[in-house]
């Protein structure tokens, strides 16, 4: 059967293992810039906690994502399935999300910082009015990366039972065929593509540089 | 005499053991213009953030209309007095108006009131509002740049102005331009004002008084004519600068 006739066939598992996917991913990162984003912002205010925050992220980030599946699957309320996965997604967001959230804010110049604070801003208002705004485009930069390498990820998070494209890889692989195999790798690269373009373009909404 | 706006009373600051200035004796009366003039590193700055309390000194007091800084909220000090900085320190993600309009803002005024004011204050640096409201900070030349900076500093009308180099960044023209604007705006306004410059054409054409610093302290304070006329080395040094 050829590549087309597949998912023509099975073109409503397709589109639930696709929306799956991008549920894995979407949780995933959502989890990450909720824990990254105060991680990144303490570490550009105290700089002492940059180089031990910044080295787990980066140990986490180094750790092969089989093996990380497989570690989490001996904790025993982790076990197989979408919490596995997720957990281990959320760990290898955290790196692209926490630099760059540090980058970013630790980027605005100077000058500005001191005239917010000469004009009697708050820490708060500070962070809120000044840092975060000036910060987003490149914070938003590692959110995209970060659901890149998610997307990525997920293809392999199949064989611990999350579901999501990789399960036409795998399920391919052991049939031997083909078409069945590119029926999750395709789509799995378009969305790619896609995650990657449409932040890209939010990312451009926001650039106060480009306006 | 009323009370100075701002006195200075054996105050210094001193970084990891080493004294930056001090101890310095200041008063600087209410209307006035003090410049304080001297070569990078002197201690101007330094001396400028003590009075917002960007930093607190390490020895005597600093006193901002008869208050010492450290028994002042930092936030509602600042806002009682007007910054402005060489690189001015526009927020590049927002247009003049919310530049200018910002301290309003913080302040809670309504909107109405915050476009008024933002109008009349263009107006007042030589700004036409409907041409440059909307425009973002990197749309403008390098004066305009400073006008909204000043324009920003007096939104919400604090008396007392700390200036920094605020004219050191634009080309000799408009730098005039822009000192006799301003010292014009801030005598309608009977602003107190202190102005760092390490330019001695810009300190004789702004102050009421000079302070001059050298090494973190003050070997002179006095009017114009009586800096032209001084004989210590530190002003004799600097004129021959002129």
């Amino acid at each position: 059967m050829s590549l087309f006739d597949y998912l023509v066939q099975h073109r409503v598992d397709v589109a639930l293992r696709t929306l799956q996917h991008l549920g894995l991913v979407g949780v995933s990162v959502g989890i990450a810039v909720t824990l990254g984003v105060p991680f990144g912002i303490i570490v550009a205010r105290h700089l002492q906690f940059r180089t031990p925050v910044l080295a787990v992220a980066n140990v986490l980030q180094t750790i092969p994502s089989l093996a990380l599946f497989g570690l989490l699957l001996a904790v025993p309320v982790i076990g197989l399935g979408a919490r596995n996965a997720i957990i281990a997604l959320v760990a290898y967001s955290l790196l692209p999300i926490i630099r760059n959230t540090y980058a970013g804010i630790s980027g605005v110049d100077p000058a500005v910082r001191e005239a917010a604070q000469g004009m009697g801003m708050t820490d708060w208002q500070l962070l809120r009015m000044v840092e975060l705004p000036l910060a987003a485009p490149v914070m938003l930069a590692g959110v995209r990366v970060a659901a890149v390498i998610g997307v990525g990820i997920t293809t392999i998070a199949a064989a611990i039972g999350a579901g999501g494209l990789g399960v036409f890889i795998f399920r391919g692989l052991s049939m031997v065929d083909n078409s069945v195999i590119m029926a999750g790798a395709v789509p799995a690269a378009l969305l790619a593509l896609l995650v990657d373009g449409g932040l890209h373009l939010i990312e451009r909404k926001l650039d106060w540089r480009v306006r | 005499m009323s009370e100075p706006a701002i006195e200075l009373r054996q105050a210094g600051y001193s970084l990891n053991g080493t004294r930056l200035i001090g101890p310095l004796n200041l008063q600087i009366e209410r209307g006035e213009t003090l410049v304080l003039l001297g070569e990078s590193g002197s201690g101007k700055t330094t001396t400028l953030k003590l009075i917002n309390r960007l930093l607190d000194p390490t020895e005597g007091e600093v006193v901002v209309e008869g208050r010492s800084t450290i028994d002042w909220d930092p936030v509602r000090l600042r806002r009682r007095i007007g910054y402005v900085i060489q690189e001015v320190g526009l927020l590049p993600h927002l247009s003049v108006a919310g530049n200018v309009g910002l301290v309003p803002r913080l302040e809670k005024w309504s909107s109405q009131r915050r476009h008024d004011r933002v109008e009349e204050l263009l107006r007042l640096v030589g700004l036409p509002p409907g041409e440059f409201r909307d425009r973002q900070p990197h749309e403008l030349s390098g004066g305009q740049r400073q006008r909204v900076g000043v324009a920003r500093a007096l939104a919400v009308d604090p008396p007392i102005l700390l200036c920094d180099e605020a004219f050191g960044a634009v080309d000799p023209v408009t730098r005039a331009d822009l000192q006799g604007e301003f010292k014009l705006l801030a005598e309608a306004l009977s602003k107190t004002v202190v102005f760092v410059t390490h330019d001695v054409r810009e300190a004789l054409a702004l102050a009421t008084r000079i302070a001059v610093f050298t090494h973190g302290v003050v070997p002179f304070i006095g009017t114009v004519d009586e800096f032209r006329i001084d004989n210590t080395a530190a002003v004799a040094a600097l004129r021959e600068l002129q």
